[in-house]
């Protein structure tokens, strides 16, 4: 039963389908999973990953493992805004971990948790982003902000409205 | 100022491919379609100009174009635009400021090999702002009839298709770019047989790194002793450097091969607040690190750098002044790798886990003489007895933080707590 994927969604698995050889469905769970999740409010749940499975044809497994393998799926319930504070060498030796402390205060979370109201996910375990020159640095919602300060992040952070 | 992937970066909309004609860019293709180049004179002038893959292995391009299968089957590019080894952010920059010099050196490469598909994979986390500049640069090119079905009546046809990841360090790996490709978890295969014989799908494939393939037009455009000579004294050609850490102007600076350390420093306005240089890891995290001294006059470029005992590896440069604990930062490497070890190999996946979990015992004041040779131990036992380089990775900076830095890590297991105040 793939009752929970939208018609919009179907639609662009099957543009994604387009990129592979016909017998090739297991190609699309990557991208699929993403656009599914983005528009089920950033996570994944079993319900989803099954419909996908069945709509692609491909065994129910070949998608879990998917989906637990790359970092960018989550299986839980996050904050709607996702904060990925880079903290490997190049940002560490810029004082990434001040940086984490400040958001982690800021929002009075831990890393790898989300604000009471829901509105922000800090990440945890992030790793290189690949922006070292611009050391530190984070993204938000996938956007890169380099070059952070305090003042930079509470702009940053106090920007995002609440809709 | 040389400038090769980065001709178009400073320009009004560089990514534009308005831009990128303007420049130039794009004739290298035509010719070669409209004139029916051979593929066996492609491939010599790419081995002849002595282009090194600039991933981090750095094997001669052309010589890889070689070994692709001579059959008739369907065969594929894939360019690997995963940029994710800690200190480099090269491919980032070429992928959004210069997007269109690595489809034509897609389209040249898919020729050259006789690929009807080039695939482009790049790292998830370029989803926000690379993603949507590939995606556009292609639907450009496709507008423009130099991607697609009879390519300007040419009767070629080559499709290139961007694809995303999810988050993984490994899939930058080739065999596990495949099978990511192919919609598993990204775990590296044991090789032979090669990509160049059995590849995506089973079928014969080449993958390229991002900076490799957006060097191909500019080489096939002015010639290979126009390339070769970019290098310094007795290097050959250019590569783009990631400078970060402590600098006073971290940047990524496309440079001659062979440039002298101490240049690049100097570019970058030297080290920061005037601090003294400590150390540098000169290839990402998974090259061995060196003495500041060490590295200082010695020219970038592969086997200079092997001589001094590392490697030039994907090009980012880690700057570390004085000030920096070296306990610290292979604590940090080496959660790194254990994190992003695949768990195929047991070497590696338990390897991993023990080398983080030691440095982490050491730092929180609880390591003795006896977890410093556990490290050396468990880096030997890992390295060279698993599948793909990452266990490697883990284990060189290991092995040379402590060969290079013993007096430090020996310190903070006698007196509990880092050298550095």
């Amino acid at each position: 039963m793939n009752i929970s994927l939208s018609d919009k969604i179907k639609k662009e698995i099957d543009s994604i389908k387009s990129k592979f050889p016909d017998d090739q469905n297991k190609s699309s769970i990557i991208e699929s999973l993403l656009i599914i999740q983005h528009e089920n409010n950033g996570y994944l749940t079993n319900e989803l990953i099954e419909s996908l499975a069945d709509y692609l044809n491909v065994q129910k497994i070949d998608v879990y493992e998917v989906a637990t393998f790359y970092s960018m799926f989550s299986l839980k319930p996050i904050g709607k805004n996702i904060i990925s504070v880079c903290t490997n060498v190049s940002c560490m030796l810029r004082n990434s971990d001040q940086i984490v402390n400040y958001i982690e205060k800021k929002l009075k979370v831990k890393i790898g948790e989300s604000t009471k109201d829901n509105k922000f996910y800090l990440k945890d375990e992030m790793e290189c982003l690949a922006a070292c020159n611009g050391a530190p640095m984070m993204q938000v919602n996938h956007i890169n902000y380099e070059n952070l300060t305090y003042e930079k992040i509470d702009k940053i952070l106090d920007g995002i409205k609440d809709d | 100022m040389i400038k090769v992937c980065t001709q178009t970066f400073g320009h009004k909309n560089p990514s534009s491919i308005d831009t990128y004609i303007k420049l130039g860019g794009y004739s290298a293709w035509k010719k070669i379609i409209t004139e029916k180049t051979s593929k066996s004179e492609i491939i010599n002038t790419v081995k002849e100009s002595q282009l090194k893959g600039k991933g981090g292995a750095g094997f001669l391009t052309g010589l890889k174009w070689s070994f692709i299968s001579p059959n008739d089957s369907q065969k594929y590019l894939v360019c690997n635009s995963d940029e994710s080894e800690p200190g480099t952010c090269k491919d980032r920059d070429i992928l959004r400021y210069n997007p269109h010099s690595v489809i034509e050196g897609m389209l040249i490469a898919c020729y050259a090999i006789g690929a009807s598909v080039g695939y482009n994979y790049l790292r998830g986390e370029f989803i926000g702002d690379q993603w949507n500049v590939t995606n556009n640069a292609i639907k450009e090119a496709y507008d423009q009839k130099l991607i697609g079905t009879n390519i300007l009546e040419s009767n070629i046809s080559i499709d290139i298709i961007p694809l995303i990841g999810a988050g993984a360090y490994i899939v930058g790996e080739e065999t596990a770019m495949l099978e990511s490709i192919e919609g598993k978890r990204g775990m590296p295969r044991i090789k032979p047989p090669f990509p160049a014989v059995q590849g995506l799908y089973g079928k014969p494939t080449i993958i390229n790194n991002t900076e490799t393939l957006s060097s191909i037009p500019y080489i096939i455009k002015n010639g290979t002793d126009w390339y070769k000579n970019l290098g310094e004294g007795d290097s050959h050609g250019v590569k783009m450097f990631c400078m970060s850490g402590h600098l006073t102007k971290p940047n990524v600076i496309e440079a001659p091969l062979g440039t002298r350390f101490s240049k690049l420093l100097d570019e970058c306005g030297g080290v920061l607040d005037n601090k003294k240089l400590k150390a540098v890891i000169p290839g990402g995290s998974s090259v061995p690190v060196v003495k500041g001294e060490v590295i200082m006059d010695t020219p970038m470029d592969y086997e200079p750098l092997m001589k001094i005992g590392t490697m030039l590896g994907s090009g980012g440069v880690i700057v570390m002044d004085e000030s920096t604990c070296m306990v610290s930062v292979l604590e940090r490497i080496s959660r790194f790798y254990y994190a992003e070890s695949c768990g195929q190999c047991t070497p590696c996946r338990e390897g991993t886990g023990w080398l983080y979990k030691t440095l982490v015992k050491i730092r929180s004041g609880h390591g003795s003489q006896s977890d410093l040779d556990l490290l050396n131990r468990v880096a030997n036992q890992i390295e060279g007895h698993c599948i793909c380089a990452l266990g490697d990775a883990a284990a060189m900076p290991v092995k040379s933080f402590l060969t290079n830095f013993w007096n430090e890590f020996e310190y903070f297991v006698e007196k509990k707590q880092s050298m550095i105040i």
